[in-house]
């Protein structure tokens, strides 16, 4: 299949996605099973990077700007930039693309290839809109909270790193965060997470719901589903970044 | 009954079902035999409208399955029972949440009745106390005792099993078989079992459909498959010396 055939695959699976839950009950159950597996999972990962690359891009920043003339609140100023408009949303969606998407191809892919997904549409279950609506909703809400947390440790790892090497003081790395705060930025980074935390839900989803063979298929279909997820969050990224700040 | 006619079914170029006509009635065990290969998943796969097939008709009870509505397709869907090769157990879920997952989806029974009707069928299927199981816990035979379970839970018209004994010890294997043949009685089910098993279909085959090549080759009971000379099918149920033996023995003693 080429690639134009897979991208109208993927919007006729999404066509079926977004029917209307079979059961409410149901629904909701799958709902908190996916917060869990795909979002309260991920916290521990996310916040240890967070903590760290922030920490990274104030030492660097530090290191950068030892001059007199440069004032040092640039360094708080600058860790807050990066943290809110790039690790924020991206960088922490790509992560969750590795980490989550491989896990929802592999899930998937297996409930195909043991069929699972067969059951479920004997039985009369509208199967995508069963295991793949959830993954959607438990994303784009969980997401943005995750990007939030991962901001706001970010931030604080780049004081810790401070005080911790004595590199900068306190006070100016604090100033350089109040400095120009600008809300928009917070609604650009969450607006990016959302359609993020979609790719990571959707484009796994279509690589595990349509594997054939067995096992090693299923593998192989997770590794794909990363890299797509990746690229095309990349590449997202890029158009967005234009499309908000341009 | 369910009657198919002249059913086609064809993946691109493999033609895999190649105009197959025959019935299955009430209350009795079915069996599609044949070697690995020769369709039958993919028969009750068209049964199920897992596959859509290319010609011909299947009625059940009347209704012509390419005929209906969505609406009427849902109802018959909910109607059948189907036991997959591998269980097909949802692995996220626990035993009891696993046979009460059709009721939780399509009535609106209370919570109370809808576990009573699960300890009921697993009672049935000699697993009383499992309720809390997952099937990664589970050995094969109990996991197809809980497939079986699932699949009559909604009280079934009709119930398909694909290879409901594969992988299952000799003793495991003849207890699922029985199983079923008992429950397609009490429940008067119109049963279908896919097997390459020659113990099921001496011991449960009431009907037997011999399919090769996308045809069918022979069809008849199992006592008539011992006497019957059918070339293909002395070669494939009596590949085996002992099997062969056996049918000598038969042969001899049914003259006598
Ligand atoms: N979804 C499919 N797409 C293409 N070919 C298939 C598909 N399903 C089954 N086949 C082919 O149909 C033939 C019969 O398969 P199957 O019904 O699984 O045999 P068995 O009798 O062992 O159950 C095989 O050659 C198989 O490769
Ligand atoms: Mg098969």
């Amino acid at each position: 299949m080429n690639y134009l055939e897979h991208i109208g695959k993927y919007f006729l699976m999404l066509k079926q996605v977004f029917k209307r839950p079979q059961r409410g009950k149901v629904f909701r159950e799958v709902l908190f099973r996916e917060i869990e597996d795909l979002g309260l999972k991920s916290l521990g990962i996310i916040m240890f990077i967070a903590f760290f690359i922030g920490g990274v891009v104030a030492i660097q920043t530090a290191l950068s700007v030892d001059s007199p003339f440069i004032p040092k609140y640039l360094i708080g100023f600058a860790t807050k930039r990066s943290m809110i408009l790039e690790f924020g949303p991206t960088f922490t969606s790509v992560i969750l693309a590795g980490k989550v998407g491989s896990y929802i191809a592999s899930s998937i892919g297996t409930m195909r290839v043991t069929e699972q997904i067969d059951a479920l549409e004997v039985m009369g279950v509208n199967s995508l809109n069963y295991l793949v609506l959830p993954k959607i909703i438990a994303t784009i809400f969980f997401y943005p909270l995750l990007g939030l947390i991962a901001m706001f440790l970010g931030i604080f790892g780049g004081w810790a790193a401070g005080v911790l090497t004595d590199l900068f003081y306190s006070v100016d790395y604090i100033d350089g965060i109040r400095l120009e705060f600008d809300p928009f930025y917070i609604q650009y980074a969450l607006i990016k997470i959302v359609v993020f935390a979609f790719v990571i839900a959707t484009i796994p989803a279509y690589h595990g719901y349509y594997v054939k063979g067995g096992s090693l298929e299923v593998g192989r279909a997770s590794t794909q589903a990363v890299v797509w997820t990746s690229v095309t969050i990349i590449t997202l990224n890029y158009f967005l970044t234009q499309m908000l700040l341009g | 009954m369910i009657e198919v006619t002249n059913l086609h079914k064809s993946f691109g170029d493999a033609h895999i079902l190649k105009g197959l006509t025959t019935t299955f009635e009430k209350g009795k065990t079915n069996l599609i035999i044949g070697q690995s290969g020769s369709g039958k998943t993919v028969f009750l796969k068209c049964l199920l409208g897992l596959h859509d097939h290319d010609e011909g008709t299947i009625s059940f009870d009347g209704r012509i399955s390419s005929d209906l509505s969505i609406e009427e397709k849902r109802q018959l869907r909910t109607e059948i029972g189907m036991v997959f090769q591998g269980s097909a157990l949802y692995d996220f879920l626990s035993v009891e949440d696993n046979v009460m997952f059709p009721l939780k989806m399509f009535t609106k029974q209370p919570h109370d009745e809808m576990l009573h009707r699960v300890n009921e069928v697993l009672d049935r299927v000699n697993l009383t106390g499992s309720n809390a199981k997952f099937p990664a816990e589970l050995s094969g035979g109990m996991k197809k005792r809980v497939a079986i379970a699932r699949a009559i839970v909604m009280n079934p018209k009709y119930l398909f099993c694909d290879e409901p004994n594969s992988g299952l010890d000799p003793h495991t294997a003849t207890v699922i078989d029985n199983l079923i043949q008992e429950i397609t009685k009490e429940y008067e089910m119109i049963t279908i079992v896919n097997s390459h098993d020659m113990n099921s279909v001496m011991e449960i085959g009431e009907k037997i459909v011999f399919l090769k090549d996308g045809h069918k080759e022979w069809e008849g009971t199992n006592k008539e498959m011992v006497v019957t000379d059918n070339e293909s099918i002395v070669n494939f149920v009596y590949s085996s010396n002992l099997f062969k033996k056996v049918r000598e023995i038969y042969l001899k003693e049914s003259k006598l």
